[in-house]
């Protein structure tokens, strides 16, 4: 066992958190959630020149083929600038059923321009029930003289106003199993293709993407028809991670934020971080830090390792996503009324922790995948 | 990083596994939580020894086996699940040993060292007295230096162990005019001087696990004060954060988690087994959740230490984290045996043998015992997050 960063780790965190604190201050958040395309060309040509996009794709797509293991500091690090960008959905959402379900010439044609930072893409996985699971897919594939015809709704879409290519699961067989759901790229801006932005807790871009016939050809399917679940199974434990390594990012920076306004924030004549109720609210969030970072990198290490990891990989997002949660609350609490002003940073994390707790389930959801694994 | 163990550590695991199986196989032990502090067995302890695992991370030249902490943490993981009688030779092996390491002279190593390691000596702590719980500096215990002598007054409490040991380590003032924390020594003592008295303290679980000791007038030899006159709290605190993070402190009630995950499986209601039950399902994965988080926060502990560093605020972090888990792990398994888990042990109609009532008296001290929650949670924000100590 080894719990410390290897020299060269610890030289990809300074880097990326210099660059994130250079390009991705919080003045530069807020302002980006609040534009409508969410987040900035500019850096984003940025993070594609340092071969950001490529981490963990084969040098053959013009990748640098990293580990799974450092390519989740680089998220811990994202996640602690909260930074706004299309980065996970074009990767991991994207990139990653293209590698894993691509033939070549889909691989050859797409990963390339993704990994230059020239394609943005994203998943349409889920539907009006919210669910991950194949029974929450429902949109139609329907068989053409072409390809197929797509009809549909999906929900909870990220970034799809940016998008140049969404990965849409579909059903090509009636029925509520795994069995008989294909993966399509369809190009976001087909006819039929309607994308209305939702609300969400966090300002992050989520959309509603109505399928109205919408024609697919066949070269446009990802790997087999009817077996396009597989690739979503392949995928989705490292989805869960890099959604951790973001977490275990916001959660850190939450403790560190609100250590030092407890140090420096003065009540009844001393700082705050005195009284005994705030350093012993400190003293739990540090086990929620901590927690967070050692069960996400045993995740993203066994992954890198390839060994199967079914219960670790539910274990890191049932405990990451109650423990970044409680790390905001108990930050809003120290901090006080000033963490409740938009004018502040820290709700950035309150919120960002809310928006990562229900994405790709919560901990309801992965304790249930935990207590299957016990044999329960 | 690296979250696997070596070839070396999983062979090592598996020696202690074998050992133990076999243990098992002839009844030499019940697994049964607190089993580990609670059942004393010196011809146990006496079989560790001569396979190497008593001082097994200490020096070789005082009989050690230098092997690291993560040795020592896997060694201890094996134990505790299932609750090997190791209190013989626990405190000494954990604590005293080490210290004697640090502190002691060429004689108190000669003496006690491998006294420790052949498990022909049991030793326990006294720290606690009435007026000093978690306020440790506050000791009034009192030796007077005359001749070759201290003449020793005073009382400890809450003394795991004191009526089955052969030795105590402790903490006494040395100086009554110094500031309170500049005034105490290090003493290792025989409990059968004469003028040291035992008394028994039962506990809420109706167990004699821990004593009150007296001292009337106990002549100690001289060469029984370990380290600096009057550094002894110094001493002590460097010591600490070795005692603080074991795997113990989130293993006592093991077996209790094991045995309730079988009886779910087992147990039916309403014609389906209990393990079907959602809000079981989901107490018990939160559980194991938590129970590797706190793994993880362990084996972070010994492979600091491992490397030489010594844990700060992690200690700490550890027990108190672990403590708590422990805490909610016997409320939850009285809660999903419903009317039975008030059942306790020997009990008719008691499941899991009554484990789970008893195991939810016995996890107050839990929280308790080696630095309380308060002041754990004080030392992480203080030593670990630099916020400031309150002044007085």
């Amino acid at each position: 066992m080894d719990f410390g960063l290897s020299e060269e780790q610890e030289i990809l965190r300074k880097s990326t958190c210099n660059v994130m604190e250079k390009e991705c201050p919080p003045a530069f958040v807020k302002e980006t959630i609040k534009d409508e395309k969410g987040y900035s060309p500019e850096l984003w040509r940025k993070m594609a020149e340092l071969g950001w996009m490529g981490f963990i794709f084969p040098e053959s797509y013009g990748g640098i083929d990293g580990s799974f293991l450092d390519f989740t500091i680089l998220l811990e690090e994202m996640g602690r600038a909260c930074l706004p960008s299309p980065f996970f959905s074009t990767v991991i959402l994207g990139g990653l059923p293209i590698l894993e379900g691509g033939n070549e010439e889909q691989k050859d044609e797409l990963l390339p321009p993704m990994i230059n930072g020239d394609l943005i893409l994203t998943l349409a996985i889920t539907e009006p029930p919210g669910k991950y699971t194949p029974d929450g897919i429902g949109s139609r594939a329907t068989k053409s003289e072409k390809g197929y015809i797509l009809d549909g709704t999906k929900l909870f879409v990220p970034n799809a106003h940016i998008a140049d290519y969404i990965i849409v699961v579909a059903r090509t067989k009636d029925g509520v199993d795994a069995d008989g759901i294909t993966l399509f790229l369809v190009d976001a801006k087909a006819r039929g293709v309607t994308c209305t932005p939702l609300l969400t807790i966090a300002g992050d871009k989520q959309f509603e993407v109505a399928l109205d016939k919408v024609e697919v050809t066949h070269e446009r399917i990802l790997g087999d028809i009817d077996k396009g679940w597989h690739i979503i199974e392949k995928i989705w434990p490292k989805v869960i991670v890099a959604a951790c390594g973001e977490m275990v990012g916001g959660a850190q920076q939450t403790l560190k934020m609100t250590i030092d306004y407890a140090k420096e924030r003065e009540q009844f004549g001393r700082p705050l971080g005195c009284l005994q109720a705030v350093q012993h609210f400190c003293a739990d969030m540090v086990a929620d830090v901590d927690g967070c970072r050692y069960i996400t990198y045993q995740a993203a290490w066994m992954l890198s390792e390839g060994l199967s990891c079914v219960k670790e990989v539910a274990m890191a997002k049932a405990w990451c996503s109650d423990a970044f949660k409680r790390v905001t609350k108990q930050g809003q609490q120290v901090h006080g009324a000033i963490g409740f002003t938009e004018e502040h940073d820290l709700h950035l994390y309150y919120k960002s922790a809310k928006k990562w707790e229900l994405l790709y389930g919560d901990s309801w959801f992965h304790r249930e995948a935990v207590a299957e694994q016990m044999g329960l | 990083m690296d979250f696997g163990f070596t070839k070396e550590q999983e062979s090592f695991r598996q020696e202690v596994r074998d050992f133990l199986e076999k243990k098992i196989e002839c009844g030499a032990f019940e697994i049964i939580s607190n089993g580990w502090l609670e059942n004393s067995s010196q011809e146990f302890s006496k079989e560790m020894s001569e396979r190497g695992w008593i001082g097994m991370t200490w020096p070789k030249e005082y009989g050690g086996q230098e092997r690291t902490y993560m040795d020592r943490a896997i060694l201890m993981e094996e134990m505790l699940t299932c609750q090997a009688p190791i209190a013989y030779h626990f405190l000494a092996d954990r604590q005293v040993g080490p210290a004697i390491i640090h502190f002691g002279n060429d004689d108190h190593k000669k003496e006690y060292l491998p006294k420790i390691i052949n498990a022909e000596i049991s030793m326990v702590l006294g720290l606690s007295e009435p007026n000093a719980g978690s306020d440790l500096v506050s000791v009034k215990t009192y030796a007077k230096e005359e001749g070759d002598f201290f003449i020793l007054n005073g009382q400890k409490v809450w003394t795991t162990g004191a009526h089955r040991a052969d030795y105590i380590w402790m903490i006494v003032r040395t100086d009554l005019d110094a500031p309170k924390h500049k005034g105490i020594s290090e003493f290792i003592l025989d409990l059968k001087t004469p003028g040291v008295t035992v008394r028994p303290i039962i506990n809420i679980a109706g167990v004699h696990s821990f004593n009150e000791v007296f001292f009337e007038d106990v002549k100690v030899p001289k060469e029984n004060l370990v380290g600096v006159k009057n550094r002894g709290f110094y001493q002590l605190m460097a010591q600490v954060d070795y005692e603080r993070a074991g795997l113990e402190r989130l293993m006592q009630n093991y077996p209790v988690f094991v045995n309730l995950v079988e009886y779910v499986k087992k147990e039916k209601r309403n014609g389906q087994p209990l393990s079907k039950d959602p809000m079981v399902r989901n107490t018990l994965a939160e559980l194991e959740v938590e129970y590797q988080i706190g793994r993880l926060f362990c084996y972070q502990v010994a492979w600091t230490l491992t490397q030489g560093r010594i844990p700060n605020y992690e200690a700490a972090l550890c027990k108190a984290y672990c403590t708590q888990y422990e805490q909610r792990l016997s409320d939850a398994a009285t809660r999903i045996l419903g009317l039975y888990g008030q059942l306790m042990p020997g009990s008719k109609w008691a499941p899991m043998n009554g484990e789970a009532a008893d195991s939810y008296l016995w996890s107050v001290s839990y929280t308790l015992q080696g630095g309380s929650l308060e002041v754990l949670k004080n030392i992480v924000a203080t030593r670990g997050l630099g916020l400031p100590v309150a002044k007085k």
